[in-house]
């Protein structure tokens, strides 16, 4: 009884990023309509950019928090007003082939200067632990799971309690509707495609102490963000955060009883069932 | 206040207006009627700037508007509630009619114009909760006028409001078209339903095929042998 709680409470660790990695895919795929599968590449990003600000500067990625956060919105930014900008009328088709050549790209660039080497950023931290009772936890993930769950009901609120969060849920439900309400929405959908990246970019931030950073890091996290983001009703982001608690639990219980090589199994067949039973998401509704 | 001069559309190669002209002055009522498909709402769409492809001049209050963004457009009180309603269904009515007031022109006056839609529509006030998606047809008609009247429109464009509704509906919208009327406001009402709407109008023009076939004021129009025959079938 005891192993299964703590499994499952690793399991809901774990899903806590999973979540804050989904919510920003699930906010440009419902506001901006664009399929971005380059999402987890900024996810590498942070990493990158929390490692090397940790090996030159010093500081550990909860100091350069700030900083690194500006940087991913900086190039959220500049990635939307440079390439995103250009393709927001074109076919479907030709956004995915942008996305996915963008997220090549940003790999071969990772491996061309960073080198296919792990870098993990070691500090004091790294391997903390806490006990809650009989349960032991790992203090970066406890820590991860808190900021993670934190920003992501952040942007929840944000989007229920703004003004220009209801701009956002409205440009979803009707786009030309929006425009004659005197809603500039190509504003609005740089500014949700920035939040997207920023918050990916900051799970990715709050993984680097125990977790790897190299060039096809991004590409699992996108892969799961997309599973988890299909379970929660795609552009819903409460969708996104119960599915990515959903799959951190998954995934934990298919280890511990199946073993590590069945946890990704365990989703995708998942995610198979779910597209063949509820092809409107767990959550959604037809 | 309103011109358009010589106004050519397209989608694709299909060219939908042709050298279209109008004129909408200060404080009056005029209705645009025509068959489905004869381009009034395409004529909406190049005033909002939704359409991209046109030639033409669009002048508001001696301002040319036909360079602008959607958004730029509303900021000058050029507002239309368009033609199937296209509420927000997922937001509340409050929501969708908040929403109204997004451009900055009424942005800060939100509480009050809220005040006063809720004033003149007090249903919606009694829905103001519910979703948009689940009122009936003829609430969705208020909540789109009332979406629209909270951006303090100076020229309030309306297309086919009374578009599926059940004829006593359709009579209340009229009268609450008429009420908005008495405060001043300058409409531009694009209609289908021809006898109710040239009853209202100060001024009218009969669109087909995207162009102006006719002009008058709404008794002489309605008195009209060719509108009598096309359109109300007498
Ligand atoms: N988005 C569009 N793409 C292509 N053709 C369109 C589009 N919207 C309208 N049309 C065509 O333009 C013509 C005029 O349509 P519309 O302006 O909606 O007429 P009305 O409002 O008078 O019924 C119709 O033939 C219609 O099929
Ligand atoms: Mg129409």
């Amino acid at each position: 009884m005891e192993q299964i709680l703590q499994v499952f409470i690793s399991g809901i660790l774990s899903g806590g990023i999973y979540a804050l990695a989904s919510v920003g895919l699930a906010l440009i795929f419902g506001v901006v309509g664009l399929v971005n599968f380059a999402h987890g590449e900024y996810l590498m990003l942070a990493m990158y950019i929390a490692y090397w600000i940790f090996n030159i500067v010093g500081l550990d990625p909860y100091q350069s928090l700030l900083i690194n956060l500006v940087v991913m919105a900086a190039i959220g930014y500049i990635t939307f007003k440079v390439i995103m900008e250009r393709v927001l009328d074109s076919d479907h088709s030709i956004q995915m082939l942008l996305t996915l050549a963008l997220s090549m790209v940003l790999q071969n660039l990772a491996l061309m200067f960073f080198k296919a080497d792990y870098r993990n950023i070691r500090i004091d931290m790294t391997n903390d632990i806490m006990n809650i009772g009989f349960i032991t936890l790992n203090t970066p993930r406890v820590l991860a799971f808190i900021i993670a769950i934190g920003a992501s009901v952040l942007l929840y609120l944000f989007l229920q309690k703004t003004f220009t969060g209801a701009a956002m849920r409205a440009i979803s439900q009707n786009g030309k509707a929006a425009q004659l309400m005197g809603i500039n929405i190509k504003s609005i959908y740089c500014l949700a495609f920035v939040i997207g990246t920023t918050l990916v970019g900051l799970a990715g931030l709050l993984i680097s102490p125990i977790y790897p950073a190299f060039p096809t890091v991004g590409a699992s996290f996108s892969t799961l963000a997309f599973i988890v983001v299909v379970l929660g009703g795609l552009s819903s982001v409460p969708g996104a955060i119960i599915g990515g608690l959903f799959i951190g639990v998954i995934e934990s219980f298919a280890g511990y009883f199946a073993g590590p090589a069945y946890q990704q199994a365990a989703y995708f067949l998942l995610f198979i069932l779910v597209l063949i039973f509820k092809p409107n998401g767990l959550f959604g509704r037809s | 206040m309103l011109k358009l001069s010589n106004v050519n559309s397209f989608y694709g190669e299909v060219q939908v207006l042709k050298d279209l002209s109008l004129q909408i002055n200060q404080g009056e009522i005029v209705t645009l009627i025509g068959a489905n498909a004869a381009g009034k709402s395409t004529m909406l769409s190049c005033i909002s700037r939704t359409v991209k492809s046109f030639t033409g001049e669009i002048t508001f209050e001696d301002h040319r508007i036909d360079g602008l963004r959607p958004d730029q457009v509303v900021d000058h009180g050029l507002i239309q509630v368009p033609e199937g309603r296209l509420l927000f269904p997922k937001l509340t009515v409050r929501e969708n009619l908040e929403l109204g007031a997004y451009s900055k022109r009424s942005r800060n006056n939100r509480k009050e114009r809220l005040e006063y839609v809720y004033g003149l529509l007090p249903k919606m006030k009694e829905r103001s909760n519910q979703m948009a998606g689940s009122l009936s047809g003829g609430e969705a008609q208020m909540c789109a006028i009332g979406r629209g009247l909270m951006a303090d429109p100076k020229l309030l464009m309306l297309d086919e409001p009374s578009l599926g509704l059940a004829p006593i509906i359709v009579l209340e919208i009229m009268e609450l078209i008429k009420n908005i009327r008495k405060e001043g406001m300058t409409i531009l009402l694009v209609e289908q339903n021809v006898r109710q709407s040239l009853k209202l109008a100060d001024r009218a023009y009969v669109i087909e095929n995207g162009r102006i076939l006719m002009e008058g004021n709404g008794k002489e129009l309605l008195d009209s042998n060719e509108v009598k025959k096309a359109y109300l079938g007498i």
